[in-house]
């Protein structure tokens, strides 16, 4: 087949599909953004901004995404490299360090409230233990700093397993030569690793970071189950909008201002962790 | 034993399932209430099963089903036959898009009722279908701690502080507990609790001097309140746990505590303030959109909703009140004799101030209820000054009032057009 | 117990002198037994509380071992529709799974072979369909499907679903593609292998973890949607709208247990596909 259409006959199903399922009703949202009664405006955008809980759930989302991501890297590098070079029991290691990857956020949140509210299981431990002698209340507005770090756990508990089964996927496929070849030459495993593992698995590093870095802009229900109405994030809001004040110019408003967002942040991942070029036609 | 049951629940699903697979023509009946999985299904099993047609019931939370009724709206056909929602939810649509049900043939038993399932058009647009209220509930050991001389079923606002910071003092944690939650009911404690006691009104008194004491008290009320509020939303669960022993909610979202521990807890009116008893009613409706595949299933429906029986089978399935005259029988589950009490001496009360529900807001009532409970989070969580958030919160609430037009209901006085917030 | 994250940096295997290897052995055992129970001891408590009395859920202190209480999930047993709801949920599931690899993972292999004009577009419009909630576009989607009668169909939703999918596939499949070198193609295709075959014989069998890595999240993503299957199934409820949605309500015995029996049918599904994560052929280790 001729070479130079060949990768538009790959991607014409994916394209076709996107655009009857995705791109069309995504044009009808949009539009919705930018008209109120009175025709083409930005009015939307003015409203959603200049309400006074938008810089805070900005910044709540932000900050919990630089807070959570980094950690899951690290966690998910350190998992995978750990399980590949287990000899026995990987199977089974490695299934369970997915599990999270299936249980809802949904559930996960309702999981991670059992554990941290007054009367839950974190406190019967600390009360077991008798480091307390009654529930403390660790969810409130009071402590902000607690409420994050619950909030901050469960995330990397829940989604840490998305990275994980990408890169162990992705460092199976570097191939073992490289790695006797550097241990002929005395490289310490930590050497092996930065200068073998992570840049083999660049393609893979950068697909798992986009993909949890987007999901991170759009976290909701965990935080909601945890953080109440203390933790205000973009998405909570853009329900809200939708759903609760049937404004879905101003949800629409919202979904793009995340949509920016998160198209900003994947170009950045992209540019700095750009695939090199393996082979041209 | 366990086994055998179980094979019985397996078979008894396998059964329904049959059964749900060969009646094609079910009116799907489309709602928001009676959402708990056990409501449902006692919903299913006890009310709808006496209708001659079988029936779908599928409930859901409010954005698969408003997204759902506004496609099949948008797309001109339909499957669902009737919706079940607050009167907020009919409110907020268009009523082209509603039956008329003034030619039903039934109604409520209240004229009030009736008057507002209209939705500001000559007929009724929805069929109001049951009634419930906020009352206050309390554990048991708490009325060890109630003031000296305070009476539970006649308690200022005054009192309950008291009692809650005697409570807290006693248990060396605060017991009060406030559905402040995501999906808490909090702001419906503001507009028809809080505000009438206080101030005699919602709109016009919005940031009056009465206002400011309001929120003062609540103030000192919420030093008493267990400051994992912000994560409750159904009361019944902390009630149980003893996360708190004195609460405020809906009706129906304490009814779990007196159904499983009926002896634990006592439910009684809500306080009173300077103004009065402030309170208000929930409204719940049925409603046919104009998509419905078959009118008459859903009118007859709608009927048997309203039949006496079917009001009181409605009630132990979701605690929710009739709206019909219906002589309430003995076997009632004990939550529903808890809040049927409580709220009797409620309305019945000599200070009683009765609220309405917000009318004429159409689709901006979200909105009005954002103005309530940003005014809680920005003066109770983040602790600004009251009469500056207040101030600043009547432009708001002054906007949606003028862009809307709705005129004042009570506790308010009456306006000529939009309600002003003086 | 449940809270500490392992420091990232213990380096698992230790320098050449024994003492070290054996001490970085135990380092070692101990960090994979710390992240197991790390994500272990949640799920129990999930499950303590399923298999638990409804008093001894609202209960404190807790519990630490279920006292094996069968009501809540007898309840479900006995939950109208349950059986249905989950053959919907399975088959809507095993089609976003097929559709998803399908068309993805072409476009997967295009990405990392090929430069051609629109590449960069093409791999945005993937990325977007993930930064736009689905809650959102279910209206259009929604209207779009009663118009066409794909509404309440297993096979529309897995439409939905497989959009969502989509762009795991691609980019996964594309990022493996991408660390194959063309060589081995190459070398494939001068021992008379045409493109199609020395995909077939040389690539795909390389790939296959990256497949399964996209099998599993299409189903996950699948199974645990609970937005669109709510807005678009009436009579073919996916189980996950069924039960879902009622775990944001109480009572809190029956929260926990339905939210253990959505996770383990998906929990299940991992189980039995998860050596294929590792299954390589050719070159890579073993």
């Amino acid at each position: 087949m001729n070479a130079r259409l060949l990768p538009y006959v790959l991607i014409l199903p994916v394209t076709l599909f996107l655009c009857l399922f995705f791109l069309y009703p995504f044009v009808l949202v949009a539009k919705q953004a930018f008209t109120t009664g009175a025709g083409a405006t930005l009015d939307n955008f003015r409203e959603v901004v200049s309400y006074w809980k938008f810089p805070i759930s900005l910044r709540n989302t932000l900050l919990l995404a630089v807070a959570v991501v980094p950690i899951q890297l690290a966690l998910s590098l350190l998992m995978a490299t750990m399980v590949t070079r287990m000899e026995k029991g990987r199977d089974m290691v490695l299934y369970i360090w997915t599990i999270p990857l299936g249980i809802s956020d949904l559930a996960a949140g309702l999981i991670w409230l059992a554990i941290f509210e007054q009367s839950g299981f974190l406190n019967s431990m600390l009360h077991g233990v008798g480091i307390v002698d009654k529930p403390v209340n660790l969810l409130t507005f009071q402590n902000p700093g607690i409420v994050f770090v619950a909030i901050m756990l469960a995330e990397i508990w829940r989604a840490t397993a998305i990275m994980l089964v990408i890169l162990v996927a992705g460092i199976g496929l570097i191939p073992k030569e490289y790695y006797e070849a550097a241990e002929v030459f005395g490289a310490s495993p930590w050497k092996r690793f930065l200068r073998i593992t992570l840049p083999m698995l660049r393609p893979s590093l950068q697909t798992a970071l986009v993909l949890r870095v987007i999901m991170a802009f759009e976290v909701f229900a965990v935080v909601a189950a945890l953080g109440g109405t203390l933790f205000p994030v973009l998405m909570g809001e853009t329900y809200a909008y939708q759903f609760d004040l049937l404004n879905s110019g101003a949800a629409a408003a919202m979904a793009l201002i995340i949509l920016a967002i998160s198209i900003a942040a994947t170009l950045v991942i992209l540019r700095a962790l750009r695939v090199p070029k393996r082979a041209t036609i | 034993m366990t086994y055998a049951r179980k094979m019985l629940g397996a078979a008894s699903g396998l059964a329904l399932l049959v059964a749900a697979g060969a009646a094609q023509a079910d009116v799907l009946f489309w709602s928001t209430q009676a959402n708990p999985v056990e409501e449902q299904q006692a919903m299913r099993d006890q009310v709808l099963s006496g209708h001659d047609d079988a029936v779908d019931y599928q409930s859901n939370e409010l954005g698969p089903w408003i997204t759902r009724l506004e496609a099949e709206l948008q797309a001109d056909s339909g499957t669902i036959g009737l919706l079940g929602a607050l009167h907020g939810n009919f409110s907020a649509m268009d009523p082209e898009n509603l039956v008329d049900l003034g030619d039903m043939g039934v109604m409520s038993a209240s004229d009030t009722f009736n008057d507002l399932a209209k939705l500001g058009t000559d007929s009724m647009q929805y069929m109001p279908w049951m009634q419930a209220s906020y009352i206050m509930a309390a554990n048991r050991e708490a009325l060890h701690y109630l003031p000296e001389g305070a009476d539970i079923d006649a308690l200022t606002y005054d009192q309950l502080i008291e009692w809650a910071a005697n409570a807290h003092e006693a248990a060396g944690e605060p017991k009060f507990g406030f559905p402040a939650g995501p999906k808490g009911l909090k702001h419906r404690f503001f507009q028809g609790y809080l505000y009438p006691s206080y101030t005699n009104g919602v709109v016009r008194t919005f940031a009056s001097d009465k206002a400011v004491t309001a929120w003062e008290k609540f103030r000192e009320l919420w030093a008493h309140t267990n400051p994992g509020s912000t994560n409750f939303s159904f009361m019944q669960e902390q009630l149980l746990s003893g996360d708190a022993w004195i609460v405020f909610d809906h009706t129906s979202r304490l009814a779990n505590a007196f159904n499983e521990r009926p002896d634990d807890f006592v439910a009684f009116p809500a306080p009173a303030g300077p103004e009065g008893r402030g309170f208000m009613p929930v409204l719940a409706g049925v409603a046919i959109p104009r998509t419905a595949p078959d009118m008459e299933a859903s009118k007859a429906l709608i009927a048997h909703l309203m039949k006496p029986e079917t009001q009181i089978a409605t009630l132990k399935a979701t605690s929710f009140f009739p709206v019909v005259d219906v002589d309430l029988p003995d076997d009632l589950p004990p939550s529903v004799k808890a809040a049927g009490d409580a709220v009797a001496k409620m309305s019945g009360s000599a200070d009683a101030n009765p609220g309405l529900l917000p009318a004429g807001l159409g689709d901006k009532g979200g909105d009005f209820n954002r103005v309530y409970v940003d005014t809680f989070e920005r003066i109770v969580l983040a602790g600004q000054p009251i009469e500056a958030v207040l101030q600043d919160q009547k432009t708001r609430l002054e906007a949606i009032m003028n862009e809307t037009g709705a005129p004042c209901w009570a506790p308010d006085a009456p306006s000529e057009g939009a309600c002003p917030v003086e | 117990m449940a809270a500490p994250v392992p420091h990232p940096d213990k380096e698992p295997d230790a320098a050449p002198a024994a003492s070290t290897r054996s001490a970085g052995r135990l380092l070692y055992l101990a960090g994979v037994i710390l992240l197991c129970a790390w994500v272990l001891v949640p799920i129990y408590f999930l499950m303590i509380n399923t298999l638990s009395a409804p008093e001894t859920v609202n209960s404190f202190p807790k519990p630490f071992f279920p006292e094996f209480d069968l009501g809540s999930l007898q309840f479900f047993a006995g939950f109208a529709g349950m059986l249905a709801a989950l053959k919907n949920s399975i088959l809507v599931a095993a089609l976003t799974m097929i559709m998803s690899i399908a068309i993805g993972s072409p476009a997967g292999y295009a990405l990392s072979r090929f430069d051609f004009p629109g590449k960069e577009l093409f791999r945005l419009l993937i990325l977007l369909t993930r930064a736009f909630p689905l809650p959102l576009l279910a209206l259009p989607l929604a209207v779009m499907f009663i118009q066409t009668g794909l509404d309440d169909t297993q096979f529309g939703l897995a439409l939905v679903h497989t959009t969502l999918a989509l762009p795991f596939a691609v980019l996964i499949t594309f990022s493996l593609f991408s660390g194959i070198p063309i060589e081995l193609e190459e070398a494939a295709w001068t021992l008379g292998c045409t493109r199609l075959t020395a995909f077939t014989k040389v690539v795909l069998p390389l790939i296959l973890p990256g497949i399964t890595a996209s099998a599993i999240f299409a189903f996950v993503i699948s199974w645990n949607e609970v937005f669109a299957a709510a807005v678009l199934t009436i009579e073919n409820r996916t189980l996950t709208a069924f039960l879902l949605q009622s775990l944001d309500t109480p009572p809190l015995h029956l929260k926990f247990a339905g939210g253990f029996i959505l996770v383990v049918p998906a929990l299940i599904f991992i189980f039995a596909v998860r050596k294929y994560l590792f299954a390589m052929w050719g070159i890579a280790n073993r």
